[in-house]
């Protein structure tokens, strides 16, 4: 019986042809590539952030001088530094800080519930992929309170160019800079934040396939290992926002 | 009944749960650190920041993608058929650079 069992499981790793190149599975390896593909549409958002900053004047002086004007380009420090609850209180970057460590914190789950399927182990990988899940979520619902923020702006506004005050950030106008810095700010976020929810569809995916049995009947937690790729490229693509969006 | 049929359930890998962990520690100390330079490290120093950051950055990618995706582990075609390609990235980096300069020195 046993050795039926691992001929089939052979048989699924290799592709047809009887090779499996490189050593991967089919899947893994075009997981991979798509993964390429999307680390280049990234890299092209983010250098178009440094592009269009670094054609910009930067605010020269002390930091403490600095007030938001459509002359330079702001400093994110002083842009991001709301956390819920704790209104008017100047916490630079913390926020986006804490929402650094959830999403790292939940690919360290995920690469624990990918352990747990290469020992068949059902209930260890149930309890981290829904660990995995909460982690993802909790991410996305503190992305939505920053975008609220930034939308909603600070309660004195700006003035801006023609002399008009404005209070917060659409596509076209904002108070903390010149235009493309709003509009930068929800494309690179945005487009980050949807491939957080496109992996939470798919976290729940193979989680649910995981609770029914479906992957255990099929012999295998490779599901795991190829959604666990997607997820953990999601944290490194949010490592690089992090600096080039808050930190630089 | 199928459900009976019993799964080998292997026991934990110590060695890798370690390894994890330890990886999470690097991750963890080195994004403290890097806050610590954004609030120490003067603005006027802009240059030296930039290259931190960018460095600590590559570090902090380099365990994400050798230890958590197992690219590390990989057979070596499969690692440099992914980090090659990445070169495309540095390229486009530089001339935008260029760019932006250019585009600067031309309005201002």
């Amino acid at each position: 019986m046993s050795s039926t069992a691992i001929e089939i499981k052979e048989k699924k790793d290799l592709w047809g042809g009887g090779v499996s190149p490189m050593k991967v599975s089919y899947g893994k390896l075009m997981m991979w590539f798509f993964l390429l593909s999307d680390a280049f549409t990234f890299s092209a958002l983010l250098i178009t952030y440094g592009l269009i900053r670094f054609s910009h004047p930067s605010f020269e002086g002390p930091i403490d001088d600095f007030v938001f004007s459509q002359e330079y380009w702001p400093i994110p420090e002083v842009v991001f530094e709301a956390v819920p609850f704790l209104h008017g209180v100047h916490l630079p970057l913390i926020f986006v800080g804490f929402m650094t460590f959830v999403l790292i914190l939940s690919s360290v789950t995920m690469v624990l519930a990918v352990e747990a399927g290469e020992r068949m182990d059902r209930k260890g990988v149930e309890k981290w992929m829904l660990w995995t899940l909460l982690g993802g979520i909790a991410f996305l619902s503190c992305q939505a309170w920053e975008w609220s923020h930034f939308i909603t702006g600070t309660d004195t506004g700006s003035k801006l160019l023609d002399g008009s005050i404005f209070y917060g950030a659409n596509l076209t106008m904002n108070e903390y800079g010149p235009q493309n810095f709003a509009a930068l700010f929800f494309f690179i976020t945005g487009f980050h934040g949807f491939h957080v929810f496109s992996g939470v569809m798919l976290n729940f995916m193979v989680f649910f396939q995981a609770v029914t049995g479906k992957l255990e009947r099929t012999g295998h937690y490779e599901m795991i290992e190829k959604v666990g790729l997607y997820w953990h490229f999601v944290d490194l693509v949010w490592v690089f926002v992090f600096t080039f969006f808050y930190l630089v | 009944m199928q459900q009976n049929t019993p799964i080998d359930v292997k026991p934990i890998n110590k060695d890798k749960i370690k390894m994890f962990l330890r990886v999470t520690l690097y991750l963890f100390v080195i994004t403290v650190f890097e806050f610590a330079i954004a609030f120490t490290v003067p603005h006027e120093y802009k240059w030296l920041r930039i290259f931190i950051f960018v460095a600590l950055t590559i570090v902090k990618a380099y365990y994400i993608m050798s230890e958590f995706m197992h690219l590390g582990h990989e057979k070596g075609s499969l690692k440099m058929s992914i980090l090659f390609p990445l070169l495309f990235v540095a390229f486009l980096l530089f001339i935008l650079l260029f760019q932006a300069d250019a585009i600067y020195q031309a309005i201002y």
